[in-house]
């Protein structure tokens, strides 16, 4: 059994808002929603899947499926922080291939930055009886700081280095230049990044991305439903996911669950990395991207810090164009959670529908890649691999 | 830069599974959990062993003695602090804080050693600090 082949991206949509103070978040589920629709061509009235994370207001899907009052026979709310829209993807295909649903709809809304969430740098207290939370909350683990360590690691063990990481921002911002909707449409220097204050070292404010409101859906369909529709079709051709944690202490922080969700996605598509022609990379810091580039394969563990210096990931000019709406680091994180975002980009390269600036030439083979959490204690990695058909 | 004095880290919250490192890291010792049915020591401690899932575990008071994983010093806080995995003598590493030096001085690789602060709920959390 595989999902090769068995579902498609009919409609994707990124809600053009970065800041939303007068909208509420179900109101952004749903208007992402319609959007995502509409770019399909199909209407609300055709969803019998609904797909949305723990995120999402009211328990699981309840709440969001009464808001928008549909009518559904699958619902799943897979919670992997940022990287469950990918894994619901993969999830629509497995329910789709089994004939459990034909149209998924996936949903992503949120206000963080409305609300003044210190998303990164505050200690966030949890569940009591999260078995984890007593043994790291006292100690102040941020977002930024578990991911610093895992740059610390990597800089101490393979000799990566703070301009190598801030090639990752440069290129970035390369793309959202050319992005009315991005947050940080300036395009930035090694030097500007370095320069910039430490947040938790070795990792400055501009290797983190933005935090912004919005959100995004996806439509995924059956095949025969993608034939009705005369939309450029994206399909779905392998998937991956994997949970990483301390493994019970054997704790190792240079690789991401990337190192497994990766080989599952690529033997699934039948293809390799070098075929890859887009990557949508999740990047909610420098070192996220790079030790996710190193887990999937496009260069040797420990090599990452070489292959992202120089612009290499530029499209245009570098052998891997990653994130060419300007990615988390620059265009839009929406909810804290930049999974979404990561495979709406690809949708649009695989359709010739990116920015002509950064379109990447006759794109065909395109990867999405999430992880979701947190690497520097635990979390979900997600891959997809879409193809035009 | 000196680590600030006046600091303050918030009570671990023990459950029935947790309550004796907590009691132990009170009284200054460090316990960690080993298997024996394999074994192997882990953290954070479980009462089933997250490598063989025996549930045969029981409590061995480590040493104390750690070699530093990785750091990360948080610039963006009210009072900057060293958040830290430390890889124990006896196997795990564990996250936690390194206090009472310069942060400036912080190396991965270095040796560090166990102590206790308090927290502001009473119960005491293991630090490190450089050997």
């Amino acid at each position: 059994m595989t999902i090769r082949g068995k579902a498609y991206i009919a409609g994707a949509f990124e809600h053009p808002l970065r800041k939303a103070p007068e909208k509420s978040v179900a109101q952004l589920h749903a208007e992402c929603a319609k959007g995502a629709l509409e770019d399909a061509g199909l209407g609300k009235d055709d969803v019998d899947g609904y797909f949305c994370a723990g995120d999402a207001p009211g328990m699981g899907p309840l709440s969001m499926a009464d808001y928008m009052n549909l009518r559904l026979r699958h619902v799943d709310s897979t919670d992997t922080g940022g990287s469950s829209y990918l894994v619901h993807v993969a999830h629509a295909a497995e329910a789709i291939a089994l004939g459990k649903c034909s149209v998924a709809l996936i949903t992503l809304a949120g206000r963080p930055r409305s609300e003044g969430m210190a998303t990164g740098t505050a200690p966030r207290p949890g569940n009591p009886a999260q078995p984890d939370i007593q043994f790291e909350y006292p100690y102040g683990p941020t977002i930024v700081n578990m991911y610093a360590m895992c740059a610390m690691r990597h800089m101490y063990q393979y000799g990566t280095t703070s301009e190598q990481l801030a090639w990752i921002k440069v290129a970035a911002s390369h793309h959202a230049q050319h992005n009315p909707h991005a947050m940080l449409r300036d395009v930035v220097t090694v030097k500007e990044v370095l320069d910039s204050p430490i947040v938790a070292s070795p990792l400055h404010r501009l290797d983190c991305c933005v935090i912004s409101d919005g959100g995004g859906a996806l439509v995924v369909v059956a095949p025969e439903v993608m034939k009705s529709l005369g939309r450029p079709r994206v399909k779905l051709l392998g998937a991956g996911e994997a949970p990483k944690g301390q493994l019970g202490g054997d704790i190792d922080l240079i690789f991401s669950g990337a190192r497994w969700s990766g080989p599952r996605a690529f033997a699934e598509a039948g293809v390799t990395p070098a075929d890859i022609q887009y990557a949508s990379i999740y990047d909610s810091f420098t070192i996220t991207v790079l030790m996710q580039i190193e887990d999937l394969g496009f260069c040797e563990k420990g090599q990452g810090g070489r292959f992202v210096a120089d612009g290499n990931l530029i499209s245009g000019t570098g052998t891997l164009p990653f994130n060419t709406d300007g990615g988390g680091l620059c265009n839009n994180h929406p909810a804290n959670r930049g999974g979404m975002t990561k495979v709406i980009e690809a949708v649009r390269q695989l359709r010739g529908e990116a920015h002509p600036a950064v379109q990447v030439k006759n794109c065909a083979l395109a990867l999405a890649q999430g992880t979701g959490g947190s690497l520097g204690t635990r979390h979900g990695s997600a891959t997809l691999i879409l193809e035009r058909e | 830069m000196i680590s600030v004095p006046d600091r303050t880290w918030p009570a671990p919250e023990p459950n029935p599974e947790t309550k004796p490192y907590w009691e132990a890291a009170a009284e200054g010792r460090l316990l960690i959990r080993r298997c024996a049915a394999c074994g192997r020591a882990h953290h954070y401690p479980r009462a089933l062993c997250p490598f063989c899932f025996s549930d045969r575990t029981e409590w061995l008071a480590a040493s104390g003695n750690g070699t530093l994983y990785s750091f990360s010093v948080m610039q963006r806080a009210p009072v900057p602090y060293a958040i830290a995995y430390v890889t124990l003598e006896e196997g795990p590493a564990m996250m936690s804080n390194l206090v009472d030096c310069d942060f400036d001085t912080i190396r991965i690789g270095m040796k560090v050693r166990a102590i206790f602060k308090p927290t502001e709920g009473g119960l005491k959390l293991p630090m490190f600090t450089p050997a």
